[in-house]
């Protein structure tokens, strides 16, 4: 005897997180962790023996979940067997298959007709459809998301650990959000908020990855293997906010995902602090004065001064040039945070000196760009606090 | 032309792409009603189209209205092809027509495709003008209201009962006819879907034309069903009650039609004043046992070769032909039964009622249950597309059912349905109900209008009546001697029929409730628990399942086959149910529903009930084993253990559904064959007549239940008696509307529709193989419902009625649907407890309470001013009140065995006080609710209320039947990602009607049929559903705050009541 069919519907629909978690990991690729999870081997054979004509995209997939689900302990204290969990987790997993269109555009879930939802499990739903793993989007962050990235997936995979289906769907995510938002105007986060209708918190770090693959910020670099993505989802939030068009007038009809070309522009002015010698050595002895007595890496800061100042007006005047901006971390990373780091500054160090550095430039007479000058420093100085870590 | 039909198309969304080149689509909308059709404009390069339309209206005959739906297709526009259709709704307008029902329909609708399924949605606004009509010729019944709920529907009020209605239409299957041979799938699925929907409009108009000659207003308990015959056509059949319903007043009305189950305790305290009030029917102490599944099988041949007739061993007639009691019948009747034209005659014919839930004190006693199949040759049929031989055909089942009623010494029959099984040509018709005496008060005329005559009136016992049996006239002198005592809660267990000439060997004993009348030892029923009955600790599922194989044949030796095989079928569901029924120390079943199913070479056959233990009858005796050969030792040691296990799962059932019967001194009376305290239940596979008529003799007998085993068939069944899996901790099952010994509801409840269907790989099965491959088959599914419902314990599944099928060989088909309803367990324990002291305690407000029942009841029998209602209810006042003494005397007698009922429904003071909390708890329930969704929360249930909740408004009748297919099966995830798919699109349509018709829930939802073919070699799959339902607009009991409390206490009573289950 065989199950040949096996469905059950409700009228409200009630997902299982857990078994949603599962499908969302990728327990759908063929036998991705089986390596992991071989000692319930009996159970392939029950399931086999009993759903082989059961027909599921994959039907090998849905028993990786059922293991899973097994071990989790699930039927304790229910008097179901395998085939039973076989069963509920094949009917789930249809259920989100069916959901998943649907999940693709948010909005629609609120007010299609197919799927009675509760409205607080629809936003778990959606909330934990577009949830990603950290180490998956460390690897993507920056890169282009196209087909060819798409191909590399499986790479991805291999190293982060992640499921390759779960690769995909988080990839798509990304792409998918990317060009729904690339054509909108008005401020990034709100325009993700709405149209998928994540949180907050979630809606900021799309901002990020979206700002990210916009711009092609180079994050791959050894030197930035230390970096999470919090560290750069919190610089690209300095950045939307700060340095492109929406961050001076929301009305503005351009979008929040481009540095704003004319501040850009003005960034080279600021060359002036390390080309003019007066200037670079006023600017060093107001900084020096500031600070003397008030840390242990003063010597260090002293003799370094030249160099890390002309590293970080270096990095504000190649940013016209589209590939300088792609390579705006590893060069903060080089040109500044890396010489403090061997001197064994420490975070309140970096602190001092970095508002000392920045508010010495208003004292100085000739220097005109003060309003460019704190746009920059501004974003400069809590994007180096939030990176400079081990 | 008496209407106008007005259609406006306002929007679309989420349109499928249909040009790809652009990804958009250019849609337009076709409106189509009879041979009228209206466009829109195009509304070019959107997938959300504003097409926002003038009003189309369509000038039309109400006739045309009643049976034509509003058909709307959308379409996408091309230039230079033909245009693509994209989907298309279909729109009953009948719920319109009905000045109670909805007054506009407008709301989102799924676009449904049969090849595609639902491709997004278009909102559409559709009004009706309807002119008065006086002529008297008319063909129309507009404004007649259909209901499925098979109890009088919650707003309310049954002024008159009339009694059966059927009709039948017959037409050509579409699918069958020879241009389905070039046309599309979808042109054949649309072709039949349309023609579906034009039947069932014109068949419920033709319902509504005979309810409207017997002078009623609507039709309770509609049940609806097509039967797919193939090559002979396509049948939709429909039966239901003609009733005449007075609307209740918002307010004063929920309460006098609150649901019985929902409010035990009151309606207990209702009954006693009321039934004495009012019936005179309540019999004298007559009595024999009832074989509670009394039944005939016949087949018979159109061609009148031959004509076999076999009756099911259970039951022997003797001495009454059927002939006869044809004739007398017509005499009660005559009373019973409004006299109008001949339409009406005809209906006096079967005095059967599709409810299974009635007001209180329509019910008088309950004689078994009925059952009629005959087996027929659909490729017999000499004139296939005329409904004559199929209406022969039933009239000649339906008159069967009606002489097993009168064998019973019941006048009619209750909780009545008909069913059919097709296999290839070969149909199996099936009907079965409840023999029963009814109270005629509800099926007089005029019995309400003057309070007076029908007072006086009913307390004289029917003289047609009386005649009409030979028993019946020794009887009629008690009647009057034994009405006023007859307790409330037992007086549906006493025996209808003769005690003296019983129809069948049965055991009596007198009622352990009242003491004064007979009761049999083992009830069996179709019908919902009554309200007042007193039931000892909670009720269960129980199910008989069984398999047989058959020969594959043909034509006539193949139904001959069939017809043979049935008795032995029903007689072993019927073992099967009583020693479950035994095992788990219950006395009754309720809502007994058997389904005998037909495949090429196997028949199927399950029974579905819910066990209950009757306080008012005798506690059943526990299952002996006796081993045949008692030859050696480790045989008798084998039959010991099992011995022991039989008894350690009655003591635990005794447990798990808190069954403690009060032990009471057996006295056996009355019964005319001399006891046998260990007659055997003869269990045999032979199937010669001698044994027949041994089985017959054997079975009513028995006292102790006694199990022999003398071959290994027998060992398997009491094997498999022993493997039903015991439900999970916190689970409860039944299939009836709500479990006895629940009432305390959450408004948590989740509705489901599972389906499997299994595949038997080996094709020389045994009986027994298959029996167990079966049993294993639900056992599993219930199983498996149990885990998949566990986020809702402690719950109980409500209405679970699985249906089999064989739709292939080697293919077996269950479906369910059901409700799963959580219930608040802290309260019930409390009521538990509370139950166990109460009664005696809260006499004096029962006492009270009683008085104001008695009040409300006559007031809400005559709801507008009565002239002479004044010194009648004074009347009805004293001798309620003297009578509510004798029942308390009795109860306070019979306190420990009452445990139904919470106390604090019970009393009035109480009453009050229990309500605040009551309310913060479904504030509570509210808040977690959903709210504020864009789209309309529908909540759909196959019950006929939604707990905590009080239905407000009924919008008319959902019948909808829909086709799906594809030609890409296993992209679209193999079976069971289609069925899947297409269940929740068919969720999703239903509740998109009901949310345009301005509800917000189904209830009495079903799913009626489910036809599932499949060709995975050639990628293909079919399927046919059809579910029907009440729509309905619901207030949480939390919103009625709102209403004063200023109606009568009783009805105050009623409305605490509901508020705490």
């Amino acid at each position: 005897m065989s199950v040949e069919l096996d469905v059950f519907v409700v009228n409200t629909t009630i997902m299982d997180e857990e078994v949603y978690q599962l499908w969302l990991d990728g327990y759908t690729g063929l036998g991705h962790n089986i390596n992991q999870l071989t000692h319930i081997d009996i159970l392939d054979t029950v399931i086999h023996q009993s759903y082989e004509s059961c027909y599921l995209s994959a039907p090998s997939s849905v028993n990786d979940a059922v293991k899973v689900r097994m071990e989790g302990g699930v039927l304790e204290g229910c008097e179901a067997s395998a085939e039973v969990l076989h069963s509920d987790t094949m009917d789930q997993y249809r259920t989100f298959q069916m959901c998943e269109r649907l999940l693709h555009s948010p909005v629609k879930l609120a007010n299609q007709l197919l799927f009675q939802i509760p409205p607080h499990r629809q936003v778990m739903l959606i909330e934990r459809y577009y949830a990603f793993d950290s180490v998956f989007v460390r690897e993507v962050l920056g890169k282009k998301l196209s087909k060819g990235t798409k191909k590399d997936l499986d790479d991805v995979s291999a190293k982060t650990g992640v499921t390759l289906k779960s690769c995909r769907r988080q990839f798509d995510n990304f792409k998918r959000v990317f060009k729904v938002v690339e054509e909108l105007k008005g401020p990034l986060v709100e325009n993700i908020r709405q149209h998928f209708l994540l949180s907050d918190k979630l809606a900021r770090d799309y901002a990020a990855i979206v700002f990210f693959a916009n711009n092609r910020f180079e994050t791959g670099k050894k030197k930035l293997h230390y970096l999470t993505f919090q560290d750069f989802a919190f610089c690209a939030g300095q950045l939307i906010s700060n340095w492109t068009v929406g961050a001076l007038d929301n009305m503005v009809e351009d979008m929040d995902v481009d540095l704003e070309k004319e501040f850009l522009q003005d960034l080279k002015e600021l060359k002036i602090l390390i080309t003019d010698r007066d200037l670079l050595d006023q600017h060093k002895s107001l900084v020096c004065t500031a600070l003397r007595g008030k840390t242990k890496a003063f010597n260090e800061m002293e003799a370094n001064f030249k160099n890390l100042s002309r590293g970080l007006v270096n990095i504000a005047a190649k940013l016209t040039n589209t590939k300088e901006v792609r390579d705006f971390f590893i060069d903060l990373v080089e040109k500044f945070i890396e010489p403090c780091r061997s001197d064994k500054w420490t975070a309140g160090d970096m602190r001092l000196y970095l508002t000392h550095y920045t508010n010495s430039a208003h004292v100085l007479d000739t220097f005109k760009h003060q309003v460019v000058w704190d746009r920059y420093m501004g974003v400069i100085k809590s994007c180096i606090l939030k990176m400079y870590h081990d | 032309m008496p209407g106008k039909l007005k259609a406006k198309i306002v929007a679309g969304r989420h349109l499928p792409v249909m040009d790809r080149a652009s990804d958009l689509t250019d849609a337009f909308v076709e409106v189509k009603f009879g041979n009228t059709t209206f466009k829109t404009d195009v509304y070019p390069k959107s997938l959300n189209p504003q097409w926002n339309s003038e009003w189309f209206k369509f000038e039309v005959d109400d006739e045309d209205l009643q049976d034509e739906p509003l058909q709307i297709t959308v379409l996408d526009h091309d230039t230079y092809s033909a245009n693509d259709a994209i989907g298309k709704v279909y729109i009953d307008i009948d719920p319109l027509l009905s000045s109670e029902a909805a007054t506009v329909i407008s709301g989102w609708f799924p676009i449904y495709d049969t090849i595609h399924g639902i491709r997004g949605e278009i909102n559409v606004l559709v009004k009706v003008d309807l002119f008065n009509d006086l002529n008297r010729f008319r063909q129309s019944s507009c404004g007649v209201k259909f209901f499925c709920t098979t109890s009088i529907p919650r707003c309310y009020r049954a002024a008159l009962v009339h009694g059966f209605v059927e009709e039948l239409v017959v037409n050509e299957d579409p699918e069958y006819q020879w241009i389905d041979r070039i046309r599309t799938p979808r042109a054949s699925n649309e072709a039949r879907q349309r023609l579906i929907s034009l039947m069932s409009g014109e068949l419920q108009r033709k319902i509504g034309l005979k309810v409207l000659e017997m002078g009623g207003n609507a039709v309770v308990g509609y049940l609806q069903c097509f039967d797919l015959e193939g090559e002979s056509g396509l049948v939709v059949r429909a039966i239901g009650t003609a009733c005449t319903l007075d609307k209740l007043i918002p307010g004063s009305a929920s309460n006098t039609n609150t649901h019985p189950n929902t409010a035990p305790a009151s309606n207990a305290c209702n009954s006693p004043s009321k039934e004495i009030k009012e019936s005179p029917l309540a019999h004298g102490c007559r009595s024999s046992h009832n074989s509670p599944v009394h039944s005939a099988c016949s087949s018979q041949r159109l061609s009148h070769s031959q004509n076999f007739s076999v009756s099911v061993p259970t039951l022997v007639f003797t001495g009454m032909g059927s002939g006869i009691s044809v004739g007398k019948e017509a005499g009660p009747l005559k009373t019973l039964l409004r006299q109008q034209a001949q339409s009406a005659l005809e209906q006096r014919e079967f005095p059967f009622f599709t409810l299974t839930c009635f007001p209180p004190g329509f019910l008088v006693h309950i004689g078994g249950v009925v059952s009629a199949r005959s087996v027929k040759l659909l490729d017999r049929i000499h004139n296939p597309d005329e409904p004559e031989t199929r209406d022969a055909w039933w009239e000649e089942i339906r008159q069967e059912i009606k002489s097993h009623a009168k064998a019973l010494g019941c006048h009619a029959v209750v909780g009545y349905s008909e069913s059919t099984t097709i296999c290839e040509e070969v149909c199996i018709l099936s009907a079965s109900g409840t023999a029963a005496m009814l109270n005629p008060r509800f099926m007089r005329e005029g019995c309400l209008d003057a309070g007076g005559s029908d007072q006086r009136l009913s307390r004289q016992p029917p003289l047609g009546m009386v005649g009409s049996e030979r028993a019946e006239g020794e009887v009629s002198s008690s009647w009057l001697g034994f009405d006023d005592a007859s307790p409330p809660s037992c007086g549906f267990c006493h025996i209808p029929y003769d005690e003296f000439n019983m129809p069948f060997p049965a055991q009596l004993t007198y009622c352990y409730h009242c003491r004064r009348q007979k009761v049999p030892d083992v009830l069996f029923t179709t019908i919902d628990l009554p309200a007042e009955a007193a039931v000892t600790g909670k009720g269960c599922l129980i199910q008989a399942r069984l398999c047989r194989t058959k020969k594959k044949a043909q034509g006539e030796v193949n139904a001959t086959a069939i017809s043979n095989l049935l008795p032995f079928m029903e007689y072993e569901l019927h073992t099967q149910l009583m020693n479950k029924l035994k095992l788990r120390c219950m006395n009754a079943l309720f809502g007994l529903r058997i389904q005998i199913s037909v495949g090429e070479n196997m028949l199927l056959g399950l029974a579905s009930a819910t066990g209950v233990y009757l306080s008012a009858l005798p506690a059943p005796g526990g299952i002996q084993i006796a081993g045949k050969t008692p030859s050696d030792l480790s045989y008798d040691q084998h039959i010991s253990t099992m011995q022991k296990r039989i008894n350690d799962t009655i003591a635990m059932n005794k447990e798990l559904y808190n069954i403690h019967p009060p032990e009471c001194i057996e006295e056996v009376v009355g019964s005319p064959i001399p006891d046998r305290q260990r007659s055997r239940l003869f269990r045999s596979t032979s199937e010669s007549s001698d044994e027949l008529s041994e089985l017959d003799l054997s079975h009513g007998k028995k006292d102790a239940f006694v199990l022999e085993i003398d071959d290994t068939d027998a060992v398997e069944d009491i094997q498999s008696l022993l493997t039903d899996a015991p439900m999970p901790a916190g689970f409860y099952s039944c299939n009836t509307e709500v479990m006895p010994g629940i009432y305390n509801w959450t408004s948590g409840l989740q509705m489901f529709t599972s389906v499997r269907v299994y595949r038997l790989n080996n094709a020389n099965l045994t009986n027994q193989g298959l029996n167990k491959i079966f049993t294993d088959l639900c056992e599993n599914l219930l199983k498996s419902l149990y885990f998949k419902l566990r986020s809702m314990i402690p719950c109980c599944l409500c209405h679970l009625n699985f249906t089999v099928a064989v739709p292939e060989e080697e293919l077996i088909q269950v479906a369910v649907t059901a409700v799963a309803m959580s219930f608040d367990k802290e309260t019930q324990l409390a009521a538990d407890k509370a139950l166990n002291k109460g009664s005696g305690e809260n006499e004096e407000q029962l006492q009270f309470s009683m008085e104001l029942c008695g009040e409300s009841t006559s007031s809400n029998n005559q709801p507008t001013a009565k002239p002479s209602g004044l010194p009648e209810s004074a009347m009805t006042h004293s001798s309620s009140r003297d009578r509510c003494s004798t029942w308390l005397e009795l109860l306070r007698l019979k306190a420990h065995t009452i445990r139904r009922g919470s106390v604090k429904t019970t009393s009035s003071s109480e009453r009050c006080s229990p309500l605040p909390e009551v309310r913060s708890r479904s504030l509570r329930s509210t808040r977690s609710l959903p709210c504020g969704a864009p789209v309309t929360v529908v909540k759909m249930t196959p019950l006929s209320f939604l707990p905590r909740t009080r239905i407000v408004k009924y919008l008319g009748i959902i019948n909808m039947f829909f086709i799906r297919e594809t030609t890409s099966l296993r992209e679209e995830g193999g079976v069971s990602g289609f069925l899947h798919s297409f269940i929740a699109e068919v969720f999703a349509m239903v509740r998109a009607h009901v949310a345009a018709l301005g509800g917000n829930a189904v209830v009495s939802y079903s799913m009626k049929e489910c036809v599932f073919m499949e060709n995975p070699n050639k990628n293909q799959a079919q399927c046919l559903i059809n579910v029907s339902g009440d729509a309905v607009i619901f207030v949480r009991e939390s919103d009625q705050e709102a209403i004063p409390p200023l109606i009568t206490c009783g009805q105050t009573s009623t409305t605490g009541a509901d508020g705490t289950t």
